[in-house]
């Protein structure tokens, strides 16, 4: 950082406010989640932000009715099989891009970037009568297909940006140096290209995980649903009121993998994010 | 063409092929599929008076008040959010580029609303503004319901979702910043440009790629709103945007002739916005793929 040797207190004491109210800014609604997941039952009208007493009686209750555990469990799978696909595919579509000269590479790149675009609404019609022909409606399959083709476009772009950056020559030359090609490819390219892959799996992942049009379009029971249609969707004792503690205690039971992920791959997700965008 | 060149354009194919065949089967395929469905009277309903009508669909929708008053939501939400996300979204680059003390403690901090689910986010809000459980009447000394008047719920619905996209576009503006030269503002800096000048003559000029990506990108996001919606308001209050009309009318009530010509609709306008951003302002989304 230039400049920063002459910062003079006031400027440097300006960006470590600027810097707080942002962390408060991200942070609120987070913690707003925490506090009412934690009020007992009786205190949940009390309006406060802060709870004055502590219960987990909502975590228990969340635990106990059989739908969230069953959501948590197609979550996990659905969006963990979606990434292996689609980081697969994606990691041979981008090793074509950038290592393969070959006329279709442009329109490759533009393909993705119409799927991209692609407004998913468009199509959960004919896909809701498709998969219930196919048998595939209220599956992991018939959530699994769409996540990993929405994501393909931000596995293919994350992957090539990250492959770009690979010396490929050091292949050559762990080539010259008496290493087989598969030697050369799991010793020298696979540790190269190992980062690049995990920021991709992430963030495909986190777009798994977050989706709610097709999860509430194409699922109708447990067998299928996922968090966000069953955080949605949740029912308490009462039909007509909101179960505001289970939901807050749901909320917070999937937020805390997300906080985790941040925290332990900060660097990684900003560079994946950028990766794509900002180049050039 | 030499042997050496068709082997790798072969393989190069064979790479991309499964790629290709996932996006044309799960993309291309279904929307010619509404675009087909689009032309008959077919309700899922009534399956047996399934029948051709031509445009019918589509005279039947662009007739319809509801959806003009969709299509004006969607535009309100988008232009609302995307406009106060480039500002706030500036601030938060500004900031992240700028702090010393605690700046991965920022930078991790911003991630959490960008990773959090949007569904998540939209309760979060929801209970906020409740006006039995919420904090934010406790805090204002109010008592209104905000999800139960129109202007009031567009303001929680554009307010949820600024929160969750600012990150995303601040994290792309940042990374457009570190590629603004310090010697350049340094040398402004010495010939007398305030802080104002070098943002507006030296920053923004050279960050305007960025800025374009990072606009169309959360701009056709915007208008795809619907998770965030559809936990606040489901629609109510005349809050609805083109997504939950296009949802409501193929899933819930499985008129998918209608729905399908809604469908095209709202492809044809986000064909509409790439376009206008790609050629209107010029962005080169294919030069930063060759350099």
């Amino acid at each position: 950082m230039a400049g920063t040797g002459s910062a003079g207190r006031m400027e440097r004491l300006f960006w470590g406010v600027g810097s707080a109210i942002v962390v408060l800014y991200a942070l609120i609604p987070v913690a707003w989640l925490l506090s009412l997941s934690l009020k007992p039952g009786a205190d949940l009208g009390d309006r406060r932000f802060v709870p004055q007493a502590v219960s987990l009686e909502h975590y228990v209750a969340v635990f106990d009715d059989p739908q969230f555990p069953a959501a948590l469990w197609n979550s996990a799978g659905i969006a963990g099989i979606s990434t292996v696909a689609a980081v697969l595919l994606g990691m041979f579509a981008a090793y074509a891009i950038v290592r393969l000269q070959f006329p279709g590479r442009n329109l490759m790149l533009a393909a993705a970037l119409s799927v991209a675009m692609f407004p998913p609404v468009s199509i959960i019609g004919p896909l809701f009568n498709l998969w219930r022909t196919l048998g595939l409606y209220d599956t992991w399959a018939g959530l699994i297909l769409p996540y990993m083709t929405f994501t393909l476009p931000l596995a293919i772009w994350t992957l090539a940006a990250f492959f770009r950056e690979i010396p490929w020559d050091l292949e050559r030359a762990a080539r010259v140096d008496g290493a087989t090609p598969l030697q050369a490819f799991v010793h020298v390219i696979v540790p190269l290209a190992a980062p690049g892959v995990f920021t991709a799996a992430i963030l495909v992942f986190m777009f798994a995980w977050n989706d709610f049009l097709f999860a509430i379009s194409l699922t109708s029971t447990s067998d299928a649903r996922t968090v966000p249609a069953a955080i949605a969707f949740f029912t308490g004792s009462s039909l007509f009121e909101l179960p505001t503690g289970a939901i807050a205690a749901a909320s917070v039971v999937v937020t805390v993998p997300v906080i985790i992920v941040v925290l332990l791959f900060q660097r990684r997700i900003v560079a994946g994010l950028t990766a794509g965008a900002v180049k050039g | 063409m030499s042997f050496r060149d068709s082997a790798e354009h072969r393989l190069a194919w064979l790479l991309c092929a499964p790629a290709v065949i996932a996006m044309l089967l799960v993309t291309a395929y279904p929307m010619l599929y509404s675009l087909w469905l689009s032309l008959f009277r077919y309700d899922l309903r009534f399956p047996d008076e399934r029948q051709f009508v031509g445009l019918h669909n589509y005279i039947t929708v662009l007739s319809a008040p509801t959806w003009w008053q969709s299509l004006f939501n969607t535009a309100l939400i988008t232009v609302g959010s995307v406009a106060v996300e480039l500002v706030l979204g500036f601030i938060i680059a500004l900031v992240m580029h700028r702090a010393l003390v605690g700046r991965r403690t920022v930078r991790t901090a911003v991630l959490v609303p960008y990773g959090i689910i949007t569904v998540v986010a939209a309760m979060s809000w929801r209970f906020a503004f409740d006006p039995t459980t919420g904090f934010v009447n406790g805090l204002l000394g109010l008592e209104g319901a905000w999800l139960a008047d129109r202007w009031t719920a567009f303001a929680v619905i554009i307010l949820t979702e600024i929160w969750k996209t600012t990150p995303f576009m601040a994290l792309l503006l940042l990374g457009g910043l570190t590629l603004v030269p310090e010697d350049l503002l340094r040398a402004a800096r010495v010939d007398g440009a305030n802080a104002v000048q070098r943002f507006f003559r030296i920053v923004l000029p050279l960050m305007r790629p960025v800025i374009m990506v990072a606009l169309l990108f959360r701009t056709l996001d915007a208008f795809r709103i619907f998770d965030t919606v559809f936990v606040l308001t489901r629609g109510a209050q005349g809050t609805e945007p083109v997504s939950v009309i296009g949802y409501n009318t193929l899933i819930t009530r499985l008129n998918l002739g209608l729905g399908s010509a809604v469908s095209v609709l709202i492809f044809l306008c986000v064909l509409a916005i790439a376009a206008l951003y790609i050629k209107g302002f010029g962005i080169d989304l294919s030069r930063r793929e060759d350099d």
